[in-house]
């Protein structure tokens, strides 16, 4: 563990609800360091998914400072949080959210696109990025032709084949079996420590928990608990 | 940039399926059927400018001031001598008669013009092999409205120069085919020297068409007008039919594009995970509104290649085949062919492409505006309204 690359001063989110308001997050104060492999943990409407969406620059907190490798959220235009997001951050959805009309190929392809590498390099970094998830094999399949695990491993390999410092997963096992969800999680921390990448994730379920070396206990916005786990579960 | 979107559009499309070609085939049949209109009012424009500089307009006619081709009345006095000074014309006198065909009585325009001229393509060296006192020459119209045909006789009754009515046979030396109603309807063309015996206006013309030898010089008495002046008139016949014709191409292009706006705001609203997860993965939304307004304007892309792949063909055929018109349009007063050969044009084409390309991307572009406003976290859980 080293240098901090999110720091959270007093993060306040409210979305207004008709004519009132609802407080999403109340007052949050965290860091992360670089490396980590943290999860946010608590009920539906605990703010998790809020606290991710802040800290991936797709979207801003109501009051408070939310530093991300140094960059202020809320003061950040779309074109520069559009940059943040290219060139350092990576995102795993819940239901993988792989593009339909592209191959496992090409949807892992599609972040390197938008960084103008050449054709030669992109195809190097993708079917790298393949290898570590195992999924060399079906490169020129397209979504709907694959199996759930399989897709979010497709997304997993998207979201790491441009080597972001930090990779955000919002509940990345819900839709998957306990096999599959362990082979994906496994995956995850292999990426996390051989790569150092920062992971951060969303999540109820315990076999995800297992995984953590830190968790972030929410309830009705506010940090219940902040639980570092010495001894790691996947060693 | 503009590289990418094209590519991610290109697929997009490919990946729409049967939803693209349904708007590709909407969209080419509109691009040929305002290519084939225009290049049928062009081909209609040539044919009717080519044909009534030959029949009737020559290069230009020097009226005498009194005559107004639209008011019959001015026939009696609008008419005088020539000047010695004029050269390369062909004189006309025009006169009003009456025949008698089959006992009926039609009033008729008498054209005299000289037997050796080469101004116009009325047919006049019939005139010269005839051996008839009164040959005459009808165009097609006037031979099936009168019921005659070449070598009969019909009583033709006019009035002298004091007014005197007079009449005679005259005999159909020639019955000639022109696009041109105005040289056909109602005229019958006599020799001068016989209409000049008949009136008594020994050298007296209405008009003279000048030929391309021509050079004109302000005479008293007498308003020259030039073949270009004559020709505006087509031309503004031929702009106004092109107008009313092009309600049918624009109704076409708005059906075209509203399946367009139509399709763009579906994918829009469809397509809202797809378009949070581009942002998530570092495209800024305006790149995201590019993308959504190349993939509309690429339908006029392949709108256009599958246009060409049956409208070339088409075009081709019908240049080289021409279309024929009905007997009715043919008698609507103006210069109309059995058959119009349309032209396509490279600028009419290349217009045709601008058009609906740029027509396209407006319509692509006006919902994709939509996505700018967008909240990707909302756009990802597919919740946007």
């Amino acid at each position: 563990m080293n240098s901090t690359i999110i720091s959270l001063k007093n993060i306040t989110k409210r979305f207004k609800v008709g004519e009132g308001e609802f407080t999403a997050l109340k007052d949050i104060n965290l860091d992360f360091k670089k490396g980590e492999f943290a999860g946010f943990v608590g009920p539906s409407g605990s703010g998790k998914t809020t606290l991710l969406n802040i800290i991936g620059s797709l979207d801003s907190p109501t009051e408070g400072q939310a530093l991300v490798m140094n960059k202020d959220i809320a003061k950040l235009s779309h074109k520069e949080s559009a940059a943040l997001r290219n060139h350092h951050i990576g995102f795993i959805f819940q239901v993988y959210n792989l593009l339909p009309v592209y191959t496992v190929y090409e949807n892992v392809e599609f972040a390197l696109l938008l960084q103008n590498h050449s054709k030669a390099k992109r195809h190097k970094m993708v079917m790298e990025a393949l290898e570590w998830v195992g999924l060399t094999a079906i490169a020129d399949k397209k979504p709907d032709k694959i199996s759930g695990g399989e897709g979010q491993r497709v997304a997993i390999a998207r979201a790491m084949v441009k080597r972001p410092e930090l990779l955000i997963a919002d509940e990345p096992t819900a839709n998957l079996d306990a096999e599959n969800a362990h082979i994906i999680l496994k995956m995850m921390k292999k990426l996390n420590k051989e790569l150092d990448t920062t992971f951060l994730f969303s999540t109820h379920d315990e076999k995800v928990m297992k995984y953590l070396n830190r968790i972030v206990h929410l309830r009705d916005g506010s940090v219940e608990e902040d639980e570092i786990i010495v001894k790691e579960a996947y060693q | 940039m503009m590289k990418l979107a094209f590519q991610i559009a290109y697929k997009n499309l490919m990946g729409a399926g049967l939803r693209t070609w349904l708007n590709v085939a909407v969209l080419s049949f509109a691009f040929v059927i305002i290519i084939f209109f225009n290049g049928l009012m062009d081909g209609w424009n040539r044919q009717s400018r080519t044909d009534s500089i030959a029949w009737e307009y020559g290069h230009g006619h020097l009226q005498n001031d009194a005559y107004d081709p639209y008011d019959a009345f001015t026939l009696q006095d609008g008419h005088a001598e020539i000047p010695s000074k004029v050269k390369n014309v062909t004189p006309i006198l025009v006169q009003q008669g009456n025949i008698y065909p089959e006992g009926r009585m039609m009033s008729v325009l008498l054209k005299g013009i000289d037997k050796e001229q080469g101004t116009i393509k009325i047919p006049t060296e019939a005139f010269t092999t005839s051996t008839a006192q009164f040959p005459a020459i009808i165009g097609n119209r006037m031979a099936e409205a009168a019921q005659l045909k070449v070598g009969d006789q019909v009583l033709l009754r006019w009035r002298d120069k004091n007014g005197t009515f007079d009449a005679s046979n005259i005999t159909i030396v020639d019955i000639f085919d022109t696009t041109v109603a105005s040289v056909d309807s109602g005229q019958i063309w006599l020799p001068i020297e016989t209409l000049w015996e008949m009136t008594g206006l020994h050298n007296h013309a209405t008009l003279a068409i000048a030929n391309s030898n021509y050079e004109h010089v302000p005479i008293e008495g007498w308003n020259f007008e030039s073949q270009a002046e004559m020709l505006q008139n087509l031309d503004d016949i031929i702009s106004m039919k092109k107008y009313s014709s092009s309600i049918l191409y624009i109704l076409l292009l708005a059906i075209a594009l509203l399946a367009i706006f139509d399709t763009q705001v579906l994918s829009i609203f469809r397509r809202q995970k797809e378009i949070g997860t581009y942002i998530a993965l570092g495209m800024t939304r305006l790149q995201v509104v590019r993308l959504f307004t190349v993939e509309g304007s690429m339908y006029s892309f392949l709108a256009m290649i599958v246009g060409c792949i049956y409208g070339i063909p088409l075009f081709i055929f019908l240049n080289a085949k021409g279309i024929g018109m009905p007997q009715a349009s043919q008698e609507m007063g103006i210069s109309l062919a059995d058959r119009i050969y349309p032209i396509f044009g490279l600028q009419l084409i290349v217009g045709t492409i601008l058009l609906v390309t740029i027509s396209a991307t407006i319509v692509s572009y006006l919902p994709a505006r939509k996505i700018a406003k967008m909240n990707p976290v909302l756009a990802l859980k597919g919740k946007l309204q």
